[in-house]
C-alpha cells in the first residue's frame, strides 16, 4: 500500500478517518 | 472587538484554505501535465503569488484565532484540552500544526523549487517532494480542524 498522500481521494479519506478518531478522543475529554 | 476579530479569522482563513485547496486540487494536478515552458512560467509569475496569499494568510489566521481565545480568557483551557475548551482547543492544535507546516516545511521547501534559493536539481526534486507531503499533510488536517472549529459553539450539540 503507497502513501495515501499521494493522491487526492486517499488524502481526503484520511482526513475523514482522522476526523473520526479525534471525534472520539475530544467526546472523552469534554 | 469580538466581531472584528472573528471576522479576522475567517477572512484570513478562507484565504489561507482557500490556496491550499487550490494548490493540492488544482495547480498540482495542471503542473503535471504541463510543457516545461508553461511550467517555467508558472513558477514565475503563478505560484510565487499563490504562495504569498497562501503563507500570509496562515499566520493571520492564526493571529485573528489566538487573539480571540484570548479575548475570551479560553487560549490556556483550549490549548490544554479541558472540559467543553477541548473541541475548539483539537482546532487549535491542528490549525497550530498547520501553520508550523506552512512557514517551517511548505515555504523554506518551496524557496528551493522555485530557484528564490540555489539548490542542486537533487535537492529541487527532495524539496518538491517534501513541500507535497506538507501541503497534502495540511489538507488532510484541515478536515478534522473545520469539523471542530465548525462545531465548537454551544448550538452543535455534537460535544
Amino acid at each position: 500500500m503507497g502513501n495515501p498522500l499521494d493522491t487526492i481521494s486517499g488524502t481526503i479519506t484520511a482526513g475523514f478517518v482522522l476526523t473520526v478518531v479525534l471525534y472520539g478522543l475530544v467526546k472523552m475529554l469534554v | 472587538m469580538e466581531s472584528l476579530l472573528a471576522w479576522g479569522h475567517y477572512l484570513a482563513g478562507i484565504t489561507w484554505i482557500g490556496i491550499l485547496y487550490y494548490f493540492n486540487f488544482i495547480q498540482v494536478p495542471f503542473l503535471k501535465v504541463v510543457t516545461p515552458e508553461t511550467k517555467a512560467e508558472a513558477f514565475k509569475h503563478l505560484v510565487p503569488n499563490a504562495l504569498w496569499w497562501f503563507r500570509w494568510g496562515a499566520l493571520f489566521t492564526w493571529v485573528f484565532g489566538a487573539a480571540l481565545l484570548m479575548n475570551q480568557h479560553r487560549m490556556g483551557s483550549a490549548f490544554l484540552l479541558q472540559g467543553p475548551d477541548a473541541v475548539i482547543g483539537m482546532g487549535a492544535w491542528l490549525g497550530t500544526i498547520m501553520l508550523l507546516n506552512v512557514w517551517g516545511i511548505i515555504w523554506p521547501n518551496q524557496k528551493k523549487v522555485l530557484g528564490l534559493k540555489e539548490a542542486t536539481p537533487e535537492e529541487k526534486a527532495k524539496a518538491g517532494r517534501m513541500a507535497l507531503l506538507a501541503s497534502r499533510t495540511n489538507t488532510m488536517l484541515s478536515i478534522p480542524m473545520l469539523f471542530f472549529m465548525a462545531n465548537s459553539g454551544h448550538a452543535s450539540g455534537l460535544f
